[in-house]
């Protein structure tokens, strides 16, 4: 049972407002892309043990959509942002590189 | 191999049972086999098996970095069916449950395989017709299933309340040859055969790293030792995507929790396994005498083997408004368990973009009725190298064809 | 025997006399008394029969961890199976029957299992009962299902009502002990919301039965006091009879109050005033968790220690302080801890007989033994239980070397067995959700370790543990603990801790245990086979050395093998026991073997309090047109539509729903019909963006579609696969209407600001979702003209408003927007009014279509309607495999446009596959015979796998009277190849039904009905 705080509303959100929705960052691939980078883009996700960027949407809240940075082994939250972003912001990979030595750092 | 039966108990009764030997031995691994296997869970172990008794290849490993049968094989609903709608799955769980008819006689272990029939419950007219279209299917895919009406389930499931509030039971797909098997004991009946065919299930052994030399495989780094092998299957479930970054190469799966939920248990009162995908929720009584009832996954990537209560609550509710009568049992313990999910939500078994190496996954959350057929399927590809048989239409291959096996046609459609 | 004792009783209330029925003998208890303490005063020894080998069961424990005393409460609608009788408190006509006994508790003819029970060993399932094959299912598993389960199935509709409550608080406080109620003051005092629930309905736990002193007084005095200051406090919430069942992740925790379980039924049925649920289920996020949930007292493994009259220790004392009941008149001790030496002082205090205490360590001269001495108790160090001598209940002990393999060297008379293998602290809500545990051999117990907790939403660890179940078995320890962790949560919650004074408290002290796993050490395989690990399920010593044997060797195969602790109490008593005889076995450290993973909840809660108030009714919400009302009390034939209802047709006159259909359908192609389509999504979609946006929505081209006209349109996954479709109408230049299917408004609506939030965030475009804020009626037929210029408003002529247009104006003085679009092939009017006005609308619309033929009609006729003219509807020809072109669409999938969700999936090498299934009609050559929906064609080939080889399949089948014909339409391979050819449909019953391809348009192709 999560709590994400909304990064549009600033509402921790009960699990329950929230609907979960993958990894973040994904590159949309369409008309005229590759065989490979189409398959990429539709299936292929990175489903670490570990720190995971992920989209959520406060459907039950605001209605926004924003990212979420989560650990899938201990459900850690370090952070959410906006959803309008290409990359997780600097300061909060910074944040998860302290907690997590051992991470290998934000990888699209 | 000492042959179990009523005699054998009569026999070591005499002497207080301290005679019964090991169901499987616990060896250190060899420098080289033939093929290694990674996971033991009931996949991996029947993979191992079906290697040896259909294509004679024994000089195998089976690697378990926990203990066998730990994973998913342990905690799942126990359902058997193969009421699927597209061939290639009709094919494959068709298969498994043919074999899981045998499967104790032919390990010499009552996996105490009850084929007391399956309904999945129509309760919107869409359903209807989604299962009148599957009866139509399975009728021409050999698989024995019939569509019945709100009356004939009432008298198979004397439990079910048919007018609900909410949906009415409008009728159901049966499937009278589906039923439940003892979950662990298919794990443990395979690992003995496995044993006794001279195979080594080594467990408490984790696989680091995966060597390859000019694109194939040639071994393993394990935490007891590097282990060289012709070939390497990987059935590990959840663990794929890690595993397959070691070797290289990426996957289409997502990892999320499944949970499922016990009551106390109660004198025999429902004999079918029943099923209700409008409300989201499937029950069935084990031999036990508890109600086993399970629900849908979450939806958040997740390794924790734990849930999040409010979908339990869904479960429940729906399941009360079916069989209000469970209303005053008490859940005694409930769990989760990782599924790993594909794109179309079917499995993949076949070669990998690495060569001497396959994969077999992403059962997601219909796995332990597939067991015997699964492992029959990729003991096929390995064994041959080729992506055949039943395994044929479940590779990896699909996702870029755009070719998928897609059983969810029933769900989710607007009118 | 058992017996009600003349002295003591904390909770009994004699002058109150409680009647009660057992087993249909009419019984007398107490007010206080559980049904257990009821049920020992009564000497009613015999609660109930274990499960495999149905051996005669006695109470052995007070509390929630009891494994044996499993009855059935109640009767009719208010019965309920495997009720604790240690946790059932006695109320006037409580009736509880004995279960999983035929004919009788005392006399069950399934206890033959007993005498079999040599040849039934841990697995003897998974080794017997294979041949014949058929005989699992047909012979051996009726009989085993039979024998097994424990209560009778309850046969009524659950007539009590649940509820959900919701609380947030800085601090949960789970034990209402005197370690929970230590915590909570200095939590409360700091500040900080708490919580605090205990699952008795007593607070103090086990300091006031044990006679610790807190400050110099009786520890009851300071739990009065404790409370008192507690009830003062605004930001403390108690609620006694409330069990913490989960911990779940981020401070989530579900709580389990029993709100009327304990009153007689006549005050809950038939006092008005006493309108409260049976059980509530709270939800409570909680910055910080404490579990101060004490330690469960762990039976020792000798031979005979099931039968009934041997008791846990701590047990006979809580029976004997709290309600003045005796487990029986001559009790031995067997022990391998201090502890137990203040249940025979108890009993001797008494006046009760303690022939023996026998000390399996090999010296006793702590304080409580030398106390035990002195007052005349004769005590054996080094000694053990050879065997306890009785059937169905307890006749007599031999006494053995502990030492030694077992030869008895006296046998001592006596009807009860008080036992203590000493404490384990109740870590399960600190371990539900990840926390972890060390192996404190010290004190031969797992106790939490506070550097692996379980972690919340920050990382930090959540949950904190208190008192006993922290490990602290001095009173004074546990008074230090949980004071230091009620401030702890306080301050980690953003409260300040006041300084305070740790109360002073006394208990006698102890000596340390000694772990003594099976009684005597070397005990043979034969008294192994007698020694109970698991009351409930009948795992015995030896069941989990032979598991070892065989190799099941990790604590989850030896659990699941051996079914140890998977009875009903989870293992509360047997775990422990068990996994010390594995690592025994194994020869390993018992923290090397570890422990199985505890899942919530903590004790069986009902499925009622879980599913709470959403049932029936509520259980989900049927959202309803403005027309909904009108649509029931006419007639209407429900169908469950996505989360509305939809009237599949309307019955006139009793009249069958077939008939009403035909009806429905002619009526509407020859005068009028009426249709509630308000449960159609209405999306507007605005902004100088908005035309680009809808380009990449929809496969067609949206972006030049003229105002007030309208477009069919096709939405894509980016699958490629068909997932919505609807008419599209231009408002202005900046602003569209987008209508989807009923179930796909929300759907589709999200789907929109998804890609305009995460992928297109700078396109300059707003959605909003107005299904709701419309009803929209379609008055459709050759007389729809009439039906709307009778009402009289804006012109609705074909030239003002011509086919694909629609205009805004007003009809019948109501402001109205009518769509000149068709799913019919009819002269139609899709009309959107205000939501609020559309049962006036409707209304009119009846009133002026009555000269006319006006009749509502249903999604049944719409469907067969539809069918006719060859549109396909979502969810029959699509199934999320279907893209666009298999059905003929290309027409609407743009070739001009760059890009759309779905083009560039639709380019991949399946989706191109000239074998793809297409499109067709198909007419059955018997006029008559309707194609069953679903079915499958075939070419009469066999694949290589044996299964007929199917080259197409029916999406819509239905009988049009129109054309007075069979029609249906499906996807067949080269189907639009091959008109004319007949092909072979075989249905579940064996026939074969043989159809003719044909184009799926039966009726108007030129469309020249709808376009007038």
């Amino acid at each position: 049972m999560l709590i994400l705080t909304c990064p549009n509303c600033g509402i921790a959100a009960d699990e329950t407002e929230l609907h979960a929705d993958g990894q973040a960052h994904i590159t949309r691939h369409g008309a005229g892309a590759s065989d490979d980078d189409l398959e990429e883009y539709l299936f292929m996700r990175n489903n670490p043990k570990g720190v995971h960027f992920e989209r959520w949407r406060h459907v039950y809240g605001c209605g926004k959509w924003f990212h979420a940075a989560r650990c899938t082994m201990t459900l850690e939250v370090f952070g959410t942002y906006p959803a309008q972003t290409l990359e997780p912001p600097k300061d909060l990979v910074a944040k998860i590189k302290k907690k997590r030595p051992d991470w290998e750092g934000f990888v699209k | 191999m000492k042959r179990y039966s009523a005699f054998a108990i009569a026999r070591e009764a005499a002497r207080y049972h301290t005679g019964w030997e090991r169901a499987w031995r616990s060896p250190e691994p060899k420098s080289h086999y033939d093929v290694i296997i990674i996971g033991a869970g009931g996949h991996g172990l029947a993979t191992a098996y079906y290697l040896g008794k259909n294509y004679g290849i024994t000089n195998v490993a089976v690697i378990e970095k926990g203990w066998l049968g730990g994973g998913n094989t342990g905690r799942n609903t126990t359902i058997i069916r193969s009421n699927y709608l597209q061939d290639p799955s009709a094919a494959i769980y068709e298969k498994a449950r043919s074999l899981y008819e045998t499967m104790s006689q032919d390990l010499n272990y009552n996996v105490m395989f009850s084929p007391r029939g399956v309904i999945m419950l129509a309760q919107t007219e869409h359903e209807i017709r989604g299962y009148q279209r599957t009866a139509h299917a399975n009728a021409l895919q050999g698989v024995k299933t019939e569509w019945i009406g709100p009356e004939r389930v009432k008298q198979l499931v004397p439990i079910i309340e048919l007018s609900g509030p909410r949906y009415p039971v409008l009728g159901g797909l049966w499937q009278s040859r589906g039923g439940t098997a003892r979950h662990d004991a298919v794990a443990w009946g395979y690992a003995r055969a496995c044993s006794d065919m001279g195979m080594d299930i080594i467990q408490q052994c984790e696989v680091t790293g995966i060597d390859k030399s000019g694109g194939n495989v040639t071994g393993i780094q394990t935490t007891k030792g590097a282990i060289k092998c012709n070939k390497l299957g990987m059935v590990v479930a959840g663990n794929s995507g890690h595993l397959a970054d070691m070797a290289g190469f990426r996957l289409p799966l997502e990892s999320v929790a499944l949970q499922a939920l016990v009551s106390e248990p109660i004198k025999p009162c429902m004999d079918v396994v029943v099923m209700a995908n409008t409300v989201h929720g499937y029950m069935s009584q084990s031999d036990k005498g508890e109600m086993v009832i399970g629900g849908g996954t979450d939806g958040f990537n997740n390794y924790t083997q734990r849930g999040s209560f409010h979908h339990l609550e869904e479960t429940v509710r729906a399941l009360i408004e079916t069989f209000p009568m469970i209303s005053r049992l008490k859940m005694l313990r409930h769990w989760g368990g990782i599924v790993d999910v594909t794109g179309d939500r079917s499995p993949i078994i076949g070669t990998t973009p690495v060569g001497n190496c396959y994969i077999n996954c992403g059962w997601g959350t219909g796995g332990f009725k597939a067991i015997p057929g699964s492992g029959w399927a990729m003991a096929e590809v390995i064994a041959t190298g080729e992506p055949q048989g039943l395994a044929a239409e479940f590779g990896l291959n699909r996702f870029q064809e755009g070719r998928f096996i897609d059983e969810s046609v029933a769900a989710g459609v607007a009118h | 025997m058992s017996t009600r004792i003349q002295t003591g009783g904390r909770h009994l209330d004699r002058s109150k006399q409680v009647h009660f029925n057992w087993a249909g003998k009419q019984l007398t208890g107490y007010g206080g008394d559980t049904l257990a303490s009821a049920l020992l005063a009564n000497g009613e020894l015999l609660v109930g029969r274990s499960f495999k080998y149905h051996r005669a069961r006695g109470l052995i424990a007070s509390g929630a961890e009891e494994p044996n005393a499993l009855v059935g409460l109640g009767t009719g609608a208010k019965f309920e199976p495997n009720q604790r009788a240690t946790t059932t408190e006695l109320f006037d006509g409580l009736v509880a029957k004995p279960q999983n006994a035929w004919p009788s508790l005392a006399f069950d003819v399934g206890a033959i299992n007993k005498m079999m029970s040599r040849f039934f060993p841990a697995g003897f399932y998974y080794k017997t009962f294979i041949h014949p094959r058929f005989a699992w299912k047909h012979l051996f598993e009726p009989i085993i299902r039979k024998a097994a389960g424990l209560g009778a199935a309850p046969t009524e509709k659950d007539v009590d009502r649940y509820e959900y409550f919701y609380a947030h608080v800085d601090v949960l406080i789970i034990g209402g002990g005197i370690a929970g109620l230590a915590s909570a003051l200095a939590a409360g005092q700091a500040g900080a919301s708490v919580l605090l629930v205990e699952q008795t309905a007593h607070f103090g736990g086990r300091a006031v039965v044990d006679g610790v002193d807190i400050d110099d007084e009786p520890a009851e005095i300071w739990v009065e006091e404790t409370l008192a200051a507690l009830r003062e406090m605004p930001n403390v919430t108690i609620r006694n009879r409330t069990m913490g069942a989960g911990v779940y992740d981020h401070g989530y925790a579900t709580v389990y109050e029993r709100i009327n379980d304990h009153l007689p039924e006549m005050i809950t049925d038939h006092a008005p005033n006493m309108d409260a649920p049976r059980h509530r289920l709270w939800r409570v996020r909680a910055g910080r968790i404490v579990t101060a949930t004490g330690a469960i007292e762990r039976p020792l493994s000798f031979a005979g220690n099931d039968i009934p009259g041997v008791m846990l220790a701590g047990a006979v004392r809580d029976y004997l302080v709290n309600y003045g009941a005796s487990v029986g008149d001559r009790v031995v001790i067997a022990t391998n801890n201090d502890d137990a030496y203040r249940s025979a002082i108890a009993l001797v205090e008494a006046g009760l007989d303690v022939p023996v205490i026998l000390d399996a360590r090999t010296t006793a001269d702590g304080e409580l033994p030398t106390l035990a001495r002195e007052i005349g108790i004769r005590v054996e160090t080094g000694k053990a239980i050879s065997s306890v001598k009785g059937n169905k209940h307890v006749t007599g002990v031999g006494i053995c070397s502990q030492a030694g393999e077992g030869a008895e060297l006296e046998e001592i008379k006596c009807d009860a067995v008080a036992m203590s293998g000493g404490w384990s602290p109740v870590v399960h809500l600190w371990s539900h959700c990840g926390g972890k545990l060390n192996w404190d051999a010290d004190q031969s117990m797992f106790r939490p370790d506070p550097n692996r907790p379980p972690l919340g939403y920050d990382g930090a660890g959540f949950v904190h543990v208190a008192g006993t179940a922290n490990g602290y078995l001095d009173a004074a320890g546990v008074m230090e603990d949980a004071i230091k962790i009620g401030k702890l949560a306080a301050k980690e919650t953003g409260h300040k801790p006041k300084a305070t004074k740790v109360p002073s408290t006394f208990s006698a002290p102890e000596n340390p245990i000694e772990p003594i796993w099976q009684m005597p050490q070397g005990m043979s395989r034969k008294l192994q086979m007698k020694t109970f690990l698991d009351y409930q399920n009948d795992v015995k010593v030896s069941d989990v050395r032979l598991a070892a044997q065989e190799g099941y060797q990790s604590v989850e195969h030896t659990k699941r093998y051996t079914t140890l602790g998977m009875a009903t109490d989870q293992g509360k008593l047997s775990n422990i026991n068990g996994l010390a005889i594995l690592a025994d076995s194994l020869n390993a450290e018992i923290p090397a073997v570890g422990t199985t993973t505890f899942r919530p909840p903590y004790q069986p809660i009902s499925m009622g309090a879980i599913a709470g108030d959403a049932r029936g009714e509520l259980f989900k919400p049927i959202r309803q047109s403005p027309m909904h009302h009108w649509i029931d009390t006419n007639g209407g034939f429900w169908e469950p539509v996505a989360d509305w209802r939809r009237p599949y047709c309307f019955q006139q006159n009793g009249e069958s729903v077939g008939d009403a259909v035909t009806r429905e359908i002619l009526n509407t192609r020859q005068n009028v019909g009426l249709l509630d389509a308000s449960t159609l999504g209405k999306i507007i979609v605005k902004g100088p963006d908005a035309g680009k946006f809808l380009d990449m929505m929809y496969t067609n081209m949206m972006s030049t579609l003229k105002v007030g006209r309208c477009r069919y349109g096709l939405m894509c996954t980016e699958n490629g696969f068909l997932s919505d479709d609807g008419v599209v109408a231009r408002i202005d230049d900046e602003t569209f209407l987008c209508h989807t299917t009923s179930g796909g408004s929300d759907r589709i609506h999200a789907w929109m600001e998804e890609w305009l939030q995460t992928e297109w965030w700078d396109w300059n475009v707003y959605t909003a979702n107005v299904t709701e804020q419309y009803a929209q009626i379609a008055v459709v037929g050759p007389n729809a003209r009439k039906v709307l210029e009778k009402i009289g408003g804006m012109d609705v002529s074909a030239d003002a408003l011509p086919f694909m247009a629609f205009k805004d104006g007003e009809l019948g003085g109501i402001k109205a927007r009518p769509y000149r679009i068709s799913f019919s092939g009819e002269l139609s009017y899709e009309i959107a009014v205000p939501a609020s006005q559309g049962q006036a609308f409707w209304d009119m619309c009846m009133e002026a279509g009555a000269e006319f033929g006006i009749q509502p009609y249903g999604t049944e006729c719409l469907h067969v309607m539809r069918a006719e003219k060859g549109f396909i509807m979502i969810g029959d020809e699509t199934d999320g495999t279907v893209i666009p072109q298999d059905l003929g669409l290309s027409w609407a999938v743009s070739k001009k446009k760059d890009d759309f969700l779905g083009k560039r999936a639709q380019q991949r090498s399946h989706m191109v596959d000239p074998k793809r299934w297409r499109l067709v009609g198909l007419k059955s050559v018997e006029p008559n015979e309707v194609i069953p929906d679903g079915a499958y064609a075939i070419d009469g080939t066999v694949r290589d796998n044996g299964v007929k080889h199917m080259i197409g399949r029916i999406t819509s089948s239905y009988f049009s009277p129109t054309l007075n014909h069979a029609i249906a339409m499906g996807l067949v391979e080269n189907g639009p190849e091959r008109m004319g050819d007949i092909i072979d449909f075989p249905t579940t019953d064996g026939r074969v039904i043989k159809a003719e391809i044909c184009d799926p348009v039966f009726l108007d192709p030129e469309g020249t009905r709808q376009n007038v």
